[in-house]
C-alpha cells in the first residue's frame, strides 16, 4: 500500500459517481417531483373550485352560522359566528377528552395491576376485559352504548331513579344541578389551600423523617388527634349506616353519637383496632346490603341481609389480620392529619360564613323534567365508550411498566428489610413509571384523537361541528380542514413535546 | 468443632404435601392467600353471578337453555317480550352482511376472492412452508389485480359490478387488505427516507409521516372524500371506495413507517458495514441484506398494524361505505325484522365477527414474536 | 478496620481462614428442611447448623439447589416442611418474624441488583433510613465508610449505569453491609462478571472474613473456598451430599458424586 501512494491526489472518479454530489442530484429529484406534483393539485383545486364558482379564504369564519348546537359550554345560539361553532366543537372534544383521560386512567392503571394480581380469579377477569375490549372495533362500541344501551332506556315517565336524586331516561342522564351561593367560593378556595397545604406537610413530614429518622413531633402529636376525632366521626357514619341494615338500632341521633364516642375512645386503648374492625364491619354490611339488594332484587331480603352479613364479616377479618401483620405504626407515614386537614378545613369555612351549596333537585313534570342538569346520552355514551375502550391498552401499558421492573429489584428490597409499602413507592414505582408514561401520553393524544368519533353518534364535537356542519354549510373544504387538521397536529406535536422532554429528564444515567 | 459428614442414602422425590400441591392446595394459594385475597376472590364471584347468568340466557338458543332465537326462527318468536338475541334475524340478512349488495347471481366472484386469499395467506403466514418469496409476489402483487378484476367484473363476459353495490365483510376486508398491502412498500420507503442523510429526503418524510400519525382517521377520510375530487382535473370523477382506500393507505403507511424503521434501528450497525464492505450500493443491501432482517423483526408489529386498521375500517360507515358495521347499522332499521333486540343482536354479531378476526390475529402476532425471539436467544 | 493496603492478598486469606468459629452462637439452623416447587422436590432433608463467624462455601453442579437454599434462608423463598431459624427468629409466613431477620442478614446478587435510579449514596442509604430510621447524615456517613471499605469513595454521586461490574457487586456489597448484618449470604457473586474484575470482589469478600463475618457463600471461586473458607458443602439434586474441611475436601472427596464433580472442574 504505501508503495502505491497516490502523489497526485485522490482518484478522480465521474462526477455523476461522486456520493455527494449524487445526493444532491436525488434530493433536487425528489423535490422537483413534490413541487410539481403539488403543483398540478393547486391547479386542478383552482381549477374545480372556478368551475364551481366557490371562492377561498377564511372570511366565512365572521358569517352568521344560522345553526344549534345541543350541548355547548359558552353561549351559542343560531346568529352566533363560525369561529364561534370552532371553539364550541373544539371546548367540546377537550370536555370529553378530560373526563375520558381521568377516568380512563383509573380504571385503567386498576386493570392493569388486577392482571399481575396473584389472585388468579382477579387477574383472569382483567384479562377477559382487556383481551374482548382491545380487538372490537371503537365505533361499534360507541353504536353499542349510543343505540343498545342509551337509547333502550325507558321513556321520560318511567325514568330509573337512582340514589342521590340522579334519573336515568332515554333523554340523558339528569343530576341535581349544584346552585352554589357567593360564599362557596371561599370553600373552594380554602378546599384548595387546604390540599396544598396538606401535601406540603407531607412533603415536609417525610423530609423530617429522612434527615432525623422519625416523623416530627408535632405532626405525630396532631395526627394521633386527628386519628381520634376521624374515628369519630367515621364510627357516627358507620353505626347510623348500621341503622339502615339493622332498623332496630336507628333510635334517633343520640345512639350513633354515644356510639361514636366509645368507638373514639376505645381507639386509644391497646384494643383501639377491635374498634377500627368494628367500624369496617358496620360500614361494609350497609354498602354490601345496598349493592346486594340492587343486583338480586329477587332474592328474599334475609338472604341479602345475611349474604351482607358474610361480606361485612369477611371485610372484619380482611381488616384484622392485616393489623395483625403489619409492623409497628410508628414507621408509617400519619395519613390521618392530611386527610382531616382537606376535610375539615374548607368544612369549617363553610360552617363559619354560611355558605350554602343547594342543589336543584329535578322534578318530573308533565313532558320532561324541570330542573337538574342534564348529561345528553351522545356525551354519555362517548365517555363511557372512550373510557371504556382506552382503559383496556392503559390496562397493558401498566401492566408491561410493572413487569418491566425486574424481580432481582423487589428480590434486593426486600433483601434489605423494605417493608411492602416502602418498596413499592422506593423502588418499583419509580421505575415502572419511567415505562409507563410514554405510552401512556400516546393513549391520552388516541383518545383526544378518538374523541372525534362522536361525529358518528351526533355528539357536537369539533370534526362534527367544524369539519361536518360548518364545512356543509359554506363549503369551504380546505380551509375547514386545514384548520381541523391544524388542531390536531398542534395536540400532537405539544404530546410528543413534552413525551421528549419526559424521557430526557428521566433516562437513566448510562455510561 | 466436627461437621465432617458424608450422606449414606440418597433421598429419593417425595410427592409434595397434601395442603401444598393439588386443587385445594392451588386453591388456596391462588384464590385465598390472604384474606383480603379472600375478600376479592367472593367479591368477583358475586359480580360473575350477577353478569354472566343473564348474558348467558340472552345470547343461548333455546335449546341451550337461554332465551334467544336461534337461526331459522321466525320474527315473531323475536318480538316476545322475554326473547333474547334475534339470531333468526342474522342468518336471516347473513348475506347482506357479508356481500353487502352484490348480486346473488354472482355470489361466486366474492367466494373466489375469499378463497384466493384463504389460500395464499395460510402458507404465508407459516414459516416452514418453503417457497415465501414467490407466495409473497402471488399475493402481495397478483392477488389484489386478480380480485380486481374478478369483483369488478367488465372482462371475460363477466357483468360489471360497480363499487356502490360491493358492501359488508367483503368490503371490510378489501378496505384492510388493500390498505395493508399498499402501505407496506410506501411505510417502507418513508422508514428509508427518515434514516436518509440526506436533508431534503428526510424532513419531506418526517413531515409526512407526522402529520398522518397527528390526525384522526376520520378527518383523513373526510378529506379524502372531500378533497380528492377537487384535486383532480376537472371532469374526472374519483370512485367513492377508491377514495376511502387512498385514505386509508395514506394513514396506514405513516403508521408503518414508525414500526419499519423501529426494524431498522434493531438491525446491529454491523449488517450496515457489513452490507456496504461487500461493495453492494444502497439498493442492494437494502433489497439483499437489511430489509429481509429488519421486515422479518417487525413481522409481529406489521400484524398489529393490520388489526388496528382492521378495526378502523369500521370508520368508513361514516363516509358512507357500506362495510360489514354499517351493514349492520343499515339493516337494523330493517322493518321486517323490527323487535326489542334487533339493534342490539346486530352489533353483538358484529362485535363477535370483528373479535374473531382480531383476537386470531393477535395471537398470531404474539405466536410470532415468541418465535422470533427464541430464534435469536444466547 | 485491617490496614488493607500493608498485608498481601495471600496473607490475608491467610488470616481469614484462622478467624474464630463460635462453638456455642448457632447463627443459622436448618432442621430437616423441605421444599417443592408445585411437584418438584427440590430441597430434601437439609440439616445444618451454621455457628457464629463460619465461612461457608456451598458447591455443586447447576439445579442442585444451592441457590434456593440460601434463598430460604432469607425467606425470598419458602420452605414447606421443616424450620429455619436465623438469629433465634423461626422464619415462618408472620411478616413481623421475617422482616427481622432481613434487617440481620444481607444478601448479595449474581446480577448486583442495584437501584438504578438513585446514586450509589442513594443506593445505601435507603434501607438504613427507612428500616432502621436512622437519620440521613449517620446514613451517609456510614455509606461513605463503607465506600472506602470497597475501594470506590468516588463514585458516591454517579449512577449505578455508570460503573463496572465489578465496582457495581462491591457497591451491592457495601449497601448489603450498610445495615449492619450479622450474617451475610452471597449467591454466585462473581458468576456475572468479566474475569478482570473477579479479583477485586473476591478481595472484599475476604476482608469480610478476615473481620468474622458469618458467610454463606455459593460459587464457582473453588480458589475462594480453599483459600479462606472453613466448610465446604457440596450439594447435588437438592441435598447435602458432603462438607469438610477445604483441605480434606478437596484432596480426599469421599463420596462419589464429590469426586465426580471435583473432577469435572478442577483440572
Amino acid at each position: 500500500m504505501a508503495v502505491q501512494d497516490n502523489i497526485a491526489g485522490p482518484p478522480r472518479t465521474a462526477f455523476y459517481n461522486d456520493p455527494v454530489i449524487r445526493g444532491i442530484i436525488y434530493q433536487l429529484v425528489v423535490a422537483g417531483l413534490v413541487i410539481a406534483f403539488l403543483t398540478w393539485i393547486i391547479l386542478n383545486t383552482a381549477q374545480n373550485l372556478a368551475a364551481q364558482n366557490k371562492s377561498t379564504g377564511f372570511g366565512f369564519l365572521f358569517e352568521t352560522s344560522g345553526f344549534g348546537i345541543s350541548f355547548t359550554l359558552i353561549p351559542f345560539d343560531r346568529s352566533s359566528y363560525y369561529w364561534q361553532a370552532f371553539v364550541v366543537g373544539l371546548l367540546n372534544t377537550l370536555l370529553v377528552a378530560v373526563i375520558g383521560i381521568i377516568f380512563a386512567t383509573m380504571l385503567g392503571f386498576v386493570l392493569g395491576v388486577a392482571r399481575l394480581s396473584s389472585n388468579w380469579l382477579i387477574a383472569r377477569c382483567a384479562t377477559v376485559y382487556v383481551e374482548v375490549i382491545r380487538n372490537i372495533p371503537l365505533l361499534l362500541q360507541l353504536f353499542f352504548w349510543y343505540f343498545a344501551v342509551l337509547k333502550a332506556m325507558p321513556a321520560v315517565r318511567e325514568s330509573f331513579e337512582l340514589p342521590l336524586s340522579i334519573f336515568v331516561n332515554q333523554r340523558g342522564i339528569i343530576v341535581p344541578r349544584p346552585l352554589p351561593d357567593f360564599e362557596i367560593f371561599w370553600v373552594a378556595v380554602t378546599a384548595v389551600l387546604a390540599l396544598v397545604a396538606a401535601i406540603a406537610m407531607v412533603v415536609w413530614a417525610t423530609r423530617v423523617r429522612t434527615k432525623t429518622g422519625h416523623y416530627p413531633a408535632v405532626v405525630s402529636r396532631a395526627s394521633r388527634i386527628a386519628g381520634l376525632i376521624v374515628t369519630f366521626g367515621v364510627g357516627y357514619l358507620a353505626i347510623s349506616l348500621l341503622g339502615t341494615v339493622v332498623p332496630a338500632l336507628s333510635l334517633g341521633p343520640v345512639f350513633p353519637l354515644i356510639g361514636a364516642l366509645v368507638l373514639a375512645g376505645i381507639s386509644l386503648s391497646p384494643y383501639g383496632r377491635y374498634g377500627r374492625v368494628f367500624i369496617g364491619f358496620a360500614i361494609g354490611w350497609a354498602v354490601a346490603n345496598f349493592l346486594l339488594g340492587g343486583m338480586f332484587a329477587g332474592l328474599g331480603e334475609g338472604i341479602i341481609v345475611l349474604g351482607a352479613a358474610l361480606v361485612a364479616l369477611g371485610i372484619a377479618w380482611t381488616m384484622l389480620s392485616a393489623d395483625r401483620r403489619s409492623a409497628a405504626t410508628e414507621g408509617k407515614l400519619p395519613l390521618a392529619l392530611p386527610v382531616l386537614i382537606v376535610i375539615a378545613l374548607p368544612a369549617l369555612v363553610y360552617w363559619v360564613t354560611g355558605a350554602s351549596l343547594a342543589f336543584e333537585i329535578p322534578v318530573l313534570e308533565r313532558f320532561n323534567f324541570a330542573g337538574g342538569l342534564q348529561l345528553v346520552p351522545e356525551m354519555v355514551a362517548l365517555v363511557l365508550g372512550l373510557t371504556i375502550y382506552t382503559a383496556a391498552f392503559i390496562a397493558e401499558n401498566v401492566r408491561s411498566g410493572i413487569q418491566a421492573v425486574s424481580k432481582g429489584q423487589t428480590e434486593a428490597a426486600s433483601s434489605l428489610g423494605l417493608r411492602e409499602g416502602d418498596r413499592l413507592r422506593l423502588v418499583v414505582v419509580p421505575q415502572a413509571m419511567r415505562v409507563i408514561i410514554p405510552p401512556l401520553t400516546s393513549q391520552y393524544l388516541n383518545l383526544t384523537k378518538n374523541s372525534s368519533l362522536g361525529a358518528a353518534i351526533g355528539y357536537p364535537e369539533l370534526v362534527n361541528v367544524f369539519m361536518g356542519t360548518t364545512l356543509n354549510q359554506t363549503g369551504k373544504a380546505i380551509e375547514v380542514i386545514a384548520i381541523t387538521m391544524l388542531v390536531y397536529l398542534t395536540l400532537s406535536l405539544t404530546t410528543s413535546a413534552f413525551m421528549n422532554w419526559y424521557n430526557a429528564r428521566v433516562a437513566l444515567v448510562e455510561r | 468443632m466436627s461437621f465432617s459428614f458424608v450422606r449414606e442414602q440418597m433421598v429419593e422425590p417425595a410427592p409434595a404435601p397434601v395442603n401444598t400441591a393439588g386443587p385445594i392446595a392451588w386453591a388456596r394459594r391462588n384464590l385465598f392467600a390472604t384474606p383480603s385475597d379472600s375478600l376479592l376472590t367472593i367479591l368477583a364471584i358475586v359480580l360473575l353471578v350477577w353478569a354472566i347468568p343473564p348474558i348467558y340466557g340472552f345470547v343461548m338458543p333455546n335449546f341451550l337453555g337461554g332465551d334467544a332465537v336461534p337461526p331459522g326462527g321466525t320474527v315473531e318468536q323475536c318480538r316476545v317480550e322475554t326473547a333474547g338475541a334475534c339470531w333468526a334475524y342474522i342468518s336471516a340478512r347473513m348475506t347482506f352482511f357479508i356481500y353487502g349488495f352484490y348480486p346473488a347471481e354472482e355470489y361466486w366472484r366474492p367466494n373466489l376472492v375469499f378463497a384466493l386469499g384463504t389460500l395464499l395467506i395460510i402458507p404465508l403466514a407459516i414459516p416452514r412452508v418453503p417457497f415465501k418469496r414467490t407466495n409473497a409476489i402471488l399475493f402481495f402483487v397478483v392477488y389484489p389485480v386478480v380480485c380486481f378484476y374478478l369483483l369488478n367484473g367488465g372482462v371475460l363476459g363477466m357483468p360489471s359490478v360497480p363499487t356502490e353495490q360491493w358492501g359488508g365483510l367483503l368490503v371490510t376486508l378489501i378496505i384492510s387488505l388493500v390498505g395493508i398491502i399498499c402501505s407496506i412498500p410506501i411505510g417502507i420507503l418513508l422508514a428509508l427516507g427518515r434514516q436518509s442523510k440526506l436533508p431534503i429526503i428526510k424532513t419531506l418524510c418526517i413531515m409526512f409521516i407526522e402529520l398522518w400519525r397527528a390526525v384522526p382517521l376520520i378527518t383523513v377520510l373526510f378529506m379524502a372524500s372531500v378533497m380528492l375530487p377537487l384535486f383532480m382535473p376537472q371532469g374526472t370523477t374519483v370512485d367513492k371506495l377508491l377514495r376511502a382506500l387512498v385514505g386509508v393507505t395514506l394513514f396506514s403507511s405513516a403508521y408503518l413507517a414508525e414500526v419499519v424503521r423501529g426494524g431498522l434501528q434493531a438491525l446491529p450497525r454491523g449488517q450496515y458495514e457489513a452490507a456496504s464492505s461487500l461493495g453492494l450500493s444502497y439498493w442492494k443491501s437494502m433489497w439483499f441484506i437489511i430489509l429481509p432482517q429488519a421486515l422479518k423483526h417487525v413481522i409481529p408489529g406489521i400484524v398489529n398494524s393490520f388489526i388496528a386498521l382492521f378495526k378502523d375500517t369500521s370508520l368508513v360507515s361514516i363516509v358512507g361505505i357500506f362495510d360489514l358495521l354499517n351493514t349492520v347499522q343499515a339493516a337494523s332499521s330493517d322493518i321486517d325484522w323490527s323487535s326489542p333486540t334487533q339493534a342490539i343482536t346486530g352489533y353483538l354479531f358484529a362485535g363477535m365477527v370483528f373479535w374473531v378476526f382480531c383476537f386470531a390475529m393477535s395471537r398470531y402476532s404474539i405466536w410470532m414474536e415468541r418465535r422470533l425471539d427464541t430464534g435469536h436467544k444466547g | 478496620m485491617s490496614d488493607i493496603s500493608s498485608n498481601s492478598a495471600e496473607e490475608r486469606a491467610i488470616n481469614a481462614s484462622q478467624m474464630k468459629v463460635s462453638d456455642t452462637d448457632v447463627a443459622i439452623d436448618v432442621v430437616g428442611m423441605h421444599k417443592w416447587y408445585g411437584d418438584f422436590h427440590v430441597l430434601r432433608d437439609i440439616d445444618l447448623k451454621v455457628m457464629r463467624g463460619e465461612r461457608i462455601v456451598v458447591a455443586g453442579p447447576s439445579g442442585s439447589g444451592k441457590s434456593t437454599l440460601i434463598r430460604c434462608m432469607n425467606r425470598l423463598e419458602e420452605h414447606q416442611q421443616g424450620q429455619i431459624i436465623v438469629n433465634g427468629t423461626e422464619l415462618t409466613a408472620d411478616l413481623k418474624r421475617i422482616d427481622e431477620v432481613r434487617r440481620e442478614v444481607g444478601m448479595v446478587f449474581q446480577h448486583f441488583n442495584l437501584f438504578p435510579h438513585l446514586t450509589i449514596l442513594q443506593n445505601l442509604t435507603l434501607a438504613p433510613i427507612w428500616v432502621r430510621g436512622i437519620p440521613q447524615a449517620e446514613a451517609e456517613a456510614t455509606a461513605m465508610h463503607y465506600l472506602e471499605r470497597v475501594k470506590i469513595p468516588e463514585q458516591a454521586n454517579k449512577f449505578p449505569g455508570q460503573l463496572s461490574g465489578g465496582q457495581q457487586q462491591r457497591v451491592a456489597i457495601a449497601r448489603s453491609l450498610c445495615m449492619q448484618p450479622k450474617i451475610m449470604l452471597f449467591d454466585e457473586p462473581t458468576s456475572a462478571l468479566d474475569p478482570e474484575m473477579v479479583k477485586e470482589v473476591l478481595e472484599v469478600m475476604i476482608s469480610l472474613a478476615e473481620e468474622g463475618m458469618t458467610m454463606i457463600c455459593v460459587t464457582h471461586e473453588m480458589g475462594f473456598a480453599r483459600q479462606v473458607a472453613n466448610r465446604v458443602i457440596f450439594m447435588d439434586q437438592g441435598q447435602i451430599i458432603e462438607q469438610n474441611e477445604p483441605e480434606t475436601f478437596f484432596s480426599n472427596p469421599q463420596h462419589e458424586r464429590t469426586k465426580l464433580f471435583l473432577s469435572q472442574i478442577l483440572h
